[in-house]
């Protein structure tokens, strides 16, 4: 696939690296040759010179024979305008932009094929927020992420001494709860990935993945933890965009207060939010902490848009006492280094928005993909099509597909139904099946597995 | 100052204005009451005056400066004081300190008055005396919306580029005569349904439009002694009561609810909310007490005072079924209070008005909230939109001006002989435009020394021009150029 990308930022150059591995044709356009060059010398990829959305640029990068643009430059109006000529003289298919401005975003008939033709619009900030919001609501948990049309969630959780399900096999679950329908798709322990089954013993800071409706989460997450209680009191430190969206979510439910250092920036957040304590000052000064006792908080979110700030304040938070603090961390390096140690759960907003992308870039009928464990891991959901002549999936019971190592099914979408498949349910045509792939380089092989023979029309 | 600039327009103005001696001729011709020769000299008298003025600045169109505003505004009132003043000298021969007193309550829409015997008047008089409350009030609507928030008097910059302000509104119309022009028809709509409220509900067709004029204006002239209370009808007190709150809310929002054809800037609003609550309670409580200390028999009489006492003094109109004053125990220091807070900002009602009684409470809470929280960084807001500190600085600074104005004249008028009780009495009658006040101007004005008068002239006078507009003229630093 030739795929260009607009702007070597963190989201652009996140997805270049992820999507350069495979097999992909992969052009990245910036204006800053420092960024172009440290790309060029670790990916295999092109890279081009030059602002985004001059048509000359772009065809340079090769647009006219592209099958896919992504726009992810810092400034909404090149991705618009870059969007609008692609479509307009290249007749690019595909066309991605990242659109921040609130302003734009409210109006949905902007981006209709005749007026700005943006086929998908990725914002950053909403799906950082949406994880964030998730994350609270759900205590206990590493990680939630949608699927099925928000019927399955996938959860990521950490399991802890005093979990009543740590030193037995995962079997007991089924007796624990035995109304409730789940799937452990996956545990890693210590990094490596194990095939979850009944006689799987689960030891403490295993990472255990599954899925289920949202209304089982909470009896779940606690057979594998001590009680966690809800939590109240929040504190967001960074009041930019991220740290204002998620403080005007969670406000009329949580009692939040906003840390921000820049005074003019907190008179505008003290205007537009209701209920919001807006703190001024720097989210590490300890007087502040102390003054409005952050160690009673439940939760620390350090949201800045500084790596080392947030890294920092949200240790020091770790230290006085605060039960879940968690950091927006871009730099990738970083995450391996201070996650479940110093801090609780790293957040990394290129990881986040990649799989928004993925599932626009993969060959198949994608309708989500989530990008897990720093882009090590993968979670799908793709539709099976065909009949038992065309494909190698349809009218097959689970047992029978040639799944690659670490790839589970966890769940299925049939019409209205949410089947947790055992090893003997048949995949019928158009079932949503939610596959999930411990190591993400197999993805070229369930991809071919779901590719209907070109007889099938 | 363009001085020439200004006397022109005053002479216009004149001119104008004694045009409105045509409908009391009118009046006085229709009812024979031997009075019409009063108004003839009235009009003549201000016309000429007005030409006077006129011909000889009649090429001056110089642009007035905002600081001419101040001083037109101040006038307008005092002049219009004056040239109102005319028929009460020449037909009821009242001395000039009664006439003016009378005019000038008339113009501020106070309705605090100096004459006895209102039922026994001519009818033309009667007529003039409510005409002069409903021009005022038709004058106050259009100060408060379209010239105050220019001027920048006491938070009402809050209403500059009209309305958009507290509710989101949009600017009503972009320049103000015609904002003005869309004000008036409101104003005269009212006027009208009232009238014929009063007139469904019982009274003749003079005291319909009369008292519709008084209503409206939030005035409270009546043309009975004994005021509302003459008719001892509910229906009419009901239809009293509702053109009352009327004329006491913001004309801004009465547009913006006839511009789209709903309610719902009505209920949007956060000065109509507060000034609907602060009517409930205020009725409730009132309404409790009275019941509780055996005022009236039984709980319905009781609601009925209550509720026409509490609108006619939160609206500032001074119309009464009774004497407040002689009610018992707290009940006339809870009123008073009332109508410190006053009516809507961009009504015809006095007082404080709730709007900055609402920027001041929530300024109040702010200082806790910050003892509480020291870093905090905190923003008043006025429903949704933050209020700069600009307009509470000037909301705060109206407060402290308009409080210790109210003291200083009641010492003033504590040394012109009256006692304690009818000194802030009648403060509270005349600061905030009410009319009826305590002790010995409970119900009139006539047994005080001129003194007092004039010192109530001033009163109104303050209350009327939102304080700023007209002590700004005494700031020696406003005259320097």
């Amino acid at each position: 696939m030739k795929i260009i990308i607009l702007g070597a930022g963190q989201v652009g150059s996140t997805v270049a690296q992820s999507l350069s591995g495979e097999a992909n044709e992969i052009t990245v356009v910036d204006r800053k040759p420092e960024l172009l060059k440290e790309l060029q010398d670790h990916l295999d990829i092109r890279t081009v010179l030059g602002q985004a959305s001059h048509p000359d640029v772009l065809i340079e990068a090769g647009i006219e024979d592209a099958d896919l643009i992504l726009a992810v430059t810092n400034s909404d109006e090149t991705n618009m305008v870059a969007c609008q000529i692609a479509h307009s003289m290249f007749h690019t298919p595909t066309r991605l932009a990242r659109v921040r401005a609130p302003d734009y975003l409210v109006h949905p008939e902007l981006f209709a094929p005749d007026a700005v033709p943006v086929d998908v619009l990725i914002s950053p900030e909403e799906l950082v927020t949406t994880f964030v919001q998730h994350l609270i609501e759900q205590p206990g948990a590493l990680q939630i992420l949608d699927f099925l049309d928000n019927r399955v969630q996938l959860v990521a959780l950490c399991a802890e001494n005093g979990g009543p399900l740590v030193g037995k096999q995962l079997r007991n679950l089924g007796y624990r709860l035995p109304k409730v329908e789940l799937r452990v798709v996956a545990i890693f322990r210590r990094d490596r990935a194990i095939v979850p089954d009944g006689e799987t013993v689960i030891e403490a800071d295993d990472e255990i993945f599954f899925l289920a409706s949202r209304r089982n989460i909470h009896a779940v997450v606690a057979a594998f933890r001590p009680i966690d209680k809800p939590y109240h009191r929040i504190i967001i430190a960074g009041g930019g965009n991220i740290g204002k969206r998620l403080a005007e979510l969670l406000e009329s439910r949580y009692r939040v207060k906003i840390v921000e250092r820049n005074a003019e920036r907190c008179r505008s957040l003290a205007a537009s939010l209701r209920r919001t304590i807006v703190l001024h000052g720097d989210a590490s000064d300890v007087s502040l902490a102390k003054g409005e006792s952050f160690d009673q908080a439940d939760v620390y979110c350090a949201v800045s848009n500084d790596d080392e700030v947030n890294i920092l304040s949200a240790m020091l938070a770790k230290r006085m006492g605060v039960r879940k603090t968690l950091a927006i961390i871009n730099r990738s390096r970083y995450v391996d280094l201070v996650q479940g140690s110093a801090l609780d759960i790293a957040l990394s907003p290129a990881q986040i928005t990649i799989g928004a992308i993925l599932t626009h870039i993969r060959r198949g009928d994608f309708v989500a993909v989530h990008s897990l464990r720093r882009g090590a891991a993968e979670a799908i959901e793709i539709v099976a099509h065909g009949d038992h002549k065309t494909s190698r999936v349809v009218g097959r019971c689970i047992d029978e597909l040639p799944l690659p190592e670490g790839t589970t099914v966890g769940a299925i979408a049939r019409r209205e139904q949410v089947i947790f498949p055992q090893r003997d349910t048949v995949i019928e045509s158009e079932d949503h099946l939610v596959v999930f792939l411990a190591d993400k380089a197999k993805i070229v092989e369930v991809e071919k597995l779901f590719q209907v023979a070109v007889t099938y029309i | 100052m363009h001085w020439r600039a200004i006397t022109r327009l005053f002479g216009i103005l004149l001119l104008l204005y004694s045009l409105s001696f045509v409908p009391s001729i009118g009046v006085a011709l229709f009812y024979d009451d031997q009075q019409w020769d009063v108004f003839a000299i009235s009009l003549l008298i201000t016309a000429c005056s007005g030409a006077l003025l006129w011909l000889p600045n009649f090429r001056q169109k110089d642009e007035l400066s905002l600081r001419d505003g101040f001083v037109v505004v101040t006038l307008f009132w005092v002049l219009l004081g004056v040239v109102g003043a005319l028929p009460f000298i020449l037909g009821l021969h009242l001395n000039v300190t009664d006439a003016v007193f009378e005019s000038v309550s008339g113009f501020t829409t106070t309705g605090a008055t100096v004459i006895y015997g209102i039922d026994q008047l001519p009818y033309s008089i009667l007529y003039h005396r409510q005409q002069i409350q409903w021009l005022g009030g038709m004058g106050i609507i259009v100060l408060a919306i379209a010239i105050l928030p220019l001027l920048g008097v006491g938070g009402m910059q809050l209403y500059r580029a009209e309305a958009s302000g507290v509710t989101k509104h949009e600017k009503m119309t972009p320049r103000i005569a015609q904002t003005a022009r869309v004000l008036w028809l409101i104003y005269l709509g009212l006027t009208i349904a009232c009238a014929l409220g009063f007139k469904l509900a019982g009274m003749t067709l003079f005291d319909a439009i009369g008292h519709a004029f008084a209503t409206v204006a939030t005035g409270g002239f009546s043309t009975h002694d004994a005021s509302i209370g003459h008719y001892d009808s509910p229906a009419i007190e009901l239809v009293a009561i509702v053109f009352m709150l009327a004329g006491g809310a913001n004309f801004a929002i009465h547009f913006m609810a006839w511009r789209r054809h709903s309610l719902a800037p009505y209920a949007d609003d956060p000065e109509i909310r507060g000034y609907a609550m602060i009517f409930l309670f205020g009725t409730l409580f009132v309404a409790a007490s009275l019941y509780w200390t055996g005022a009236y028999a039984g709980s319905l009489e009781s609601l009925r005072h209550g509720a026409f006492q509490v609108a006619s003094i939160l609206t500032s109109t001074g119309f009464g079924t009774a004497t407040f004053a002689d009610w018992p125990l707290h009940i006339p220091l809870t009123l008073v209070i009332l109508s410190f807070t006053g009516g809507c900002a961009g009504s015809t009602a006095g007082g404080i008005k709730v709007l900055r009684i609402l920027l001041l409470a929530k300024l109040g809470f702010r200082q806790l909230f910050h003892l509480a929280h020291p870093r905090a960084i905190s923003v008043v807001k006025l429903g949704s939109r933050a209020v700069s500190e600009n307009v509470l600085f000037s909301v705060w600074g109206f407060y402290v001006l308009y409080i210790i104005t109210s003291l200083l004249l009641t010492v003033a008028m504590m040394a012109a002989g009256l006692n304690l009780e009818s000194a802030f009495g009648a403060v509270v009658a005349t600061i905030n435009l009410l009319g009826p006040g305590l002790g010995e101007v409970a119900t009139n004005f006539a047994t005080v020394d001129p003194v007092v008068k004039w010192l109530g002239v001033f009163g109104m006078l303050v209350g009327r021009l939102e304080v700023f507009t007209l002590l700004i003229l005494f700031v020696p630093a406003f005259w320097r150029n």
